[in-house]
């Protein structure tokens, strides 16, 4: 067996970002070391070295899985993003580095590998392995659990979700995950049924997702990035802006069992334009927010009815840094299954895709 | 009261310029003088208005006179039967849809003019109720009583899909006609109602007091309206809907393409399709439009709906998906974007329904509601299309006279039949029958023949109905008054043919009756009729006994040509007809006798008398048993139940086998329950179904243009048929490839293969 050779990469290209990990070896031998092209370290020391990449690529520290062995070798795995619209900054810097003539394979998966597939071949000279989305974010995901996140399981849930004072961070384990419901939340939604690896199917999917809070955010705010959105959404109040239940009925709506605490209108008060005067831009954020959540949850927790899936597992990038999206699913899976349903989130969210595109990579160097 | 003045008033606080009162008020709230049982449903920018009002119509009854048998046989013989025009009560229930700005002017009127002073309480539901408690209780005297909203919304749902043709509809918009109607399922449970007001409530029906809300959700009209107002700063929902018509998503929303380059062609999903809302307004710098916001929106939301229905369609496993609430209120743009996303998202396996009187539920539920000890729902309805608006297109693109129609009150009239309507037992199957040949709705060259046809016949008619009361003085005035309104309506349905359901022949005939009916003219043809009648049946004898005289053959022939041309003096016809089915028939008859007809009649006249009647006689001597079915009201110069009582009775004084016949109760007549010219199989009087399970009925002929072509030539049903007519409209014939007074001769048996001779009435 030969190993592939070095850099390790994985790339998953989706609508709003680029989700890429970097395997950095950590048991390279004095051997290797002299070998090793001067291109190669200087990769490895750039990417390893820095934790923002130009304006805009960050490498998130803390989701570094520590000595991990992939294919024999130890080393620890990094996870880096980058706006998809850097993507043409970024294949020149292929191109400058002559990354080309590493002679390694650049496995990529999302849309964007087959988009710009064309610009890293014309521009860098760059062939890449283009991959299903949906088979790489399963491989992924079920790697990153079984591996875990540095001694500790990379898998949690919300206990007492209905209870804002008691509701608690808890970790658990995915040990045995099938049937599960997976849903991803990007740019879009996705909802798919996992049976096993390789049998799963996409049940639906919906064009609410991470992409709609932000664009709607900036549109109604004025701000410019995801953490300025969540940031405001932090500090707004969503009843200013939804209509609830007892909005129109005074209390519950007992006839059909609704507490006048739920929202009967998202955005029902802004018909009012007195209403529309007196909001703050964090209310308009926080609803933003709780609409999307919501409605994905709904139909979440549709999917698993009608699919007969208990488990309900979230990730994306939509619920990175934002546990006020991670607990209003908990609630909501708990609430409308009256406990039947479980939300289960996993640390490393968004990055699933592009761990399934590295582990093609090894996958395809063992069979050479 | 001068309404002008009141409301041009109202207007002068009001923003928009457009808004002016079409209709005068006696039109409007009609019928007040004996209003009782009022309920109201207010919106939060509609009223509706209910209330039950008994109507005084005019009526033409017929008498037999005295006559001994002396008196028939003496040459002195004078009209056969008396004529009189009477009063009758019959019930009739309104509603009118309004602007909320107007609700306070209204209930003065209503007011001023209520006379029944037993109405203490009215029944409110609706979001606005609340507010205008205190108003209505202070104007009216009333007692506001409170009705649960969704409880009236099915209420009335499950009404106008029991009472009313054609309610629900498929929109398509890029078909000949937008407007696809459903027919009346015999069995309209269980159903879907997705109720998009400010929020979504979906809500299952599973019979008339089983319901349940299975679900919902907070995205709804509300969302699009506030969400709309605040990207775009427009403040009106219609204004919102409009920007949105004119918009595109495409650079607003991140689309498949735009992530993938192309197609994600593993899982199906085109590049076209949306990946994700609003996706691009984060990514790029630039200004989006008004427009192009709005439609984005617009898209999201629709979505989103569609795909909650079709979830719980699919864990509820029920097929009939109906879509009502201010969102879609005839709303062209919401009732596309959702059609479109029910396909999507079930692949074409549910479709979108929608309702014309959609807006009117909640309505009518109320009323149901606190009419209970009337029983409302043990009678059959009828929609009075005189006294209705019909569905409006409200497209701006499509109908130049949308924006007037803000200000404007909407109508509808549904009058309580006499009669219990069921399903003819014998339709192969209920739930897909159509009566009428031809949809004028999707047949624009047939539509623009007909409407131009009813036109044209209009002086005509309008004569009639004058020297029908020639002793009135106000009869011309109030025919004057018939033809302005029945112009109007063939005036609108030229530009909204769907606005009734489907515009047929038969719908277009329908309504002159309703309209002649409004102004008093129940039975222009009593006096043509009466005299026909009469001078038919000096012949009958002699009809009867010439026939006898002839071989058996011959004489089956000569019966069927008779009846065809309506008595002997008519010309000739020679075989082969357009339609022959003689043959077959002949070798029929042969057979053994059938156990029980049963005969839809036609004319008065000669037609009955001497073309029907020996036909029944010949039957009869068979060994067959006839239920003779005739209409319960007048239509143009058809045989009313009530004359072919007395034609019956002096035929049979005449005839020993007719009077056998019904002595032996071999011979029946029963009403239809219908007052057309033509026949809908649907809608048949409860007792006519009764008597024809009863007589184990194996024969049903249809005779006539408007009940054996116009409608119910494909009528497909478990026994044998035979269906008669002459083509006696040259356009008509043309279309069908053959001449004016061409015959189609069908007789059909289920058990054995179809006729070669059937000829498509429908163009290819």
């Amino acid at each position: 067996m030969r190993l592939k050779s070095f850099p390790w990469f994985g790339m998953d290209i989706g609508g709003t970002l680029v989700k890429l990990v970097y395997f950095e070896p950590v048991d390279i031998t004095a051997e290797e070391e002299q070998e090793e092209v001067e291109n190669l370290k200087s990769i490895r020391r750039y990417l390893t070295s820095n934790v923002a990449y130009g304006k805009t690529g960050v490498r998130d520290v803390h989701l570094e899985l520590r000595n991990l062995t992939m294919c024999g070798r130890t080393g620890n795995l990094h996870f880096i993003r980058f706006p998809t619209q850097a993507m043409h900054r970024f294949i020149q810097m292929g191109r400058d580095k002559n990354f080309s003539s590493l002679h390694t394979t650049l496995c990529a998966t999302g849309g964007g590998a087959y988009k710009f597939e064309n610009d890293f071949r014309t521009m860098a000279d760059l062939e890449l392995l283009k991959l299903d989305e949906l088979d790489c974010l399963i491989r992924g995901l079920l790697f990153v659990d079984r591996v875990g996140f540095n001694g500790h399981p990379e898998c949690y849930y919300f206990q007492n979700p209905s209870d804002t004072q008691s509701c608690v961070k808890r970790p658990c384990s995915l040990d045995n995950p099938f049937p599960m419901l997976l849903v991803n939340i990007g740019s879009g939604v996705s909802i798919l049924a996992v049976y096993s690896q390789d049998n799963y199917k996409r049940v639906t999917g919906t064009s609410l997702g991470g992409g709609t809070f932000l664009g709607l955010c900036c549109l109604l705010t004025g701000c410019e990035t995801f953490e300025e959105a969540l940031e405001m959404a932090s500090k707004g109040d969503s009843t200013n802006v939804d209509k609830l239940v007892k909005d129109i009925y005074g209390g519950d709506y007992e006839r059909f069992g609704l507490q006048g605490s739920a929202v009967a209108s998202s955005f029902g008060h802004m018909m009012s334009k007195e209403k529309r005067d007196s909001i703050s831009k964090e209310d308009l954020a926080r609803a933003t927010l709780v609409t999307i959540t919501n409605n994905i949850g709904s139909i979440a927790r549709m999917c698993a009815v009608n699919e007969k899936i208990e488990r309900v597992v979230f990730v994306g990038n939509f619920l990175r840094i934002n546990t006020v999206s991670t607990k209003l699913l908990a609630y909501a899976m708990d609430f409308w299954s009256k406990g039947q349903l479980r939300a289960l989130f996993l640390e490393h969210e968004g990055y699933f895709g592009a761990v399934g595109a590295l582990m093609e990579l090894l996958k395809t160097t063992e069979e050479q | 009261i001068n309404w002008e003045i009141i409301f041009i008033k109202k207007y002068s606080h009001s923003h928009s310029m457009d808004k002016s009162i079409t209709l005068p008020p006696d039109e409007i709230f009609r019928n007040l003088e004996n209003a009782k049982r009022f309920a109201i449903d207010i919106g939060g920018s509609l009223t509706k208005l209910a209330y039950y009002s008994t109507v005084q119509h005019k009526v033409a009854k017929v008498r037999s006179f005295d006559h001994t048998a002396k008196v028939i046989n003496t040459s002195i013989s004078c009209e056969l039967y008396e004529i009189s025009v009477q009063e009758e009560i019959t019930a009739r229930l309104h509603f009118i849809k309004f602007e909320n700005a107007y609700i306070e002017t209204c209930l003065d009127f209503i007011k001023d003019h209520l006379v029944n002073t037993e109405t203490k309480v009215i029944k409110a539901t609706g979001g606005g109720a609340h507010k205008f408690k205190d108003l209505i209780e202070k104007k009216l005297g009333l007692k506001v009583d409170k009705e649960d909203e969704m409880t009236c919304l099915i209420k009335g749902c499950n009404f106008v899909l029991k009472n009313i043709p054609h309610e629900a509809f498929v929109y398509a918009k890029h078909a000949d006609s937008e407007f696809r109607f459903q027919n009346t399922h015999p069995d309209i449970f269980p159903y879907l109602l997705v109720n998009i007001g400010s929020g979504v409530s979906i809500v299952k029906v599973e019979s008339e007091d089983k319901f349940e809300r299975i679900g919902g959700s907070s995205i709804g009209g509300g969302t699009f309206w506030g969400l709309g107002a605040l990207l775009t700063k427009t403040k009106r929902f219609d204004e919102l809907l409009q920007l949105a018509s004119k918009g595109q998503h495409t650079s607003v929303d991140m689309l498949v393409k735009d992530i993938y380059g192309g197609s994600y062609g593993s899982l199906g999903l085109t590049g076209d399709l949306i990946a994700s809302s609003f996706g691009k307004s984060a990514t790029a710098d630039k200004d989006f439009s008004k427009e192009d916001m709005a439609k984005s929106l617009l898209h999201m939301i629709s979505n989103d709906i569609g795909q909650l229905a079709c979830l719980y369609a699919k864990l509820h496993n029920l097929s009939r998906v109906y879509f009502g609430g201010f969102f879609i209120r005839g709303h062209p743009v919401t009732m596309h974007t959702i059609t479109y996303s029910i396909n999507f998202f079930t692949k074409g396996e549910v479709q979108a329904l929608f309702l014309r009187h959609e807006g009117y539920l909640g309505a009518i539920g109320a009323f149901l509601k606190g009419a209970e000890e009337d029983n409302p729902n043990q009678y059959s309805w009828g929609e009075n299309y005189a006294g209705s608006s019909g569905l409006m297109s409200v497209s701006p693109d499509i109908n130049p006279m949308q924006r007037a129609r803000s200000g404007t009150f909407d109508m509808l009239e549904m009058d309580r039949l006499e009669r219990q309507l069921v399903n003819l037992p014998l339709l192969q199957d209920a739930s897909s029958y159509i009566p009428d040949t031809v949809d004028l709705t999707e047949d624009a060259l047939a539509r623009e023949y007909w409407l131009s046809c009813f036109e044209e016949a209009l002086d005509g008619v309008v004569k009639r109905a004058v020297a029908s009361q020639p002793d009135i003085p106000e009869a011309a005035e109030r025919a004057e008054k018939f033809r302005q309104k029945y112009r109007h309506k063939l005036q609108t349905l030229r530009h909204q043919p769907f606005a009734y359901g489907s515009l047929t022949v038969r719908s277009l005939l329908d309504t002159r009756e309703h309209c002649l009916n409004e102004f008093n003219f129940p039975d222009p043809y009593s006096k043509i009729k009466q005299r026909e009648n009469d001078v038919a049946l000096k012949y009958y004898q002699k009809a009867v006994k010439s026939l006898e005289e002839l071989s058996w053959e011959e004489r089956q022939f000569a019966l069927v040509r008779v009846e065809l041309t309506a008595g002997p003096f008519c010309e000739q016809l020679e075989r082969p007809w357009l339609v022959d089915a003689y043959d077959q028939w002949i070798e029929r008859l042969k057979g053994p006798p059938h156990k029980c007809a049963l005969f839809f009649v036609d004319n008065s006249g000669m037609d009955i008398i001497l073309g029907v009647m020996p036909f029944v006689r010949e039957l009869l001597c068979r060994g067959t048993e006839v239920v003779l079915a005739s209409n319960s009201g007048p239509a143009l110069n058809d045989v009313t139940n009530g004359e072919l009582q007395i034609l019956t009775e002096r035929i049979a004084a005449m005839d020993p086998v007719i009077q056998s016949g019904l002595k032996e109760d071999r011979l029946t007549l029963v009403q239809s329950g219908s007052s057309s010219p033509c026949l809908d199989l649907s809608r048949l009087d409860k007792v006519l179904a009764m008597v024809v399970r009863e007589r184990q009925t194996d024969l049903v002929i249809i005779e006539g243009m408007g009940r054996a072509i116009h409608t119910n030539y494909y009528a497909m049903l478990t026994c044998e048929s035979l269906k008669m007519a002459v083509i006696k409209n040259s356009w008509l014939a043309d279309r069908l490839g053959g001449k004016l007074f061409s015959v189609v001769f069908k007789y059909e048996d289920p058990t054995r293969k179809p006729s070669k001779d059937t000829v498509a009435l429908t163009p290819s």
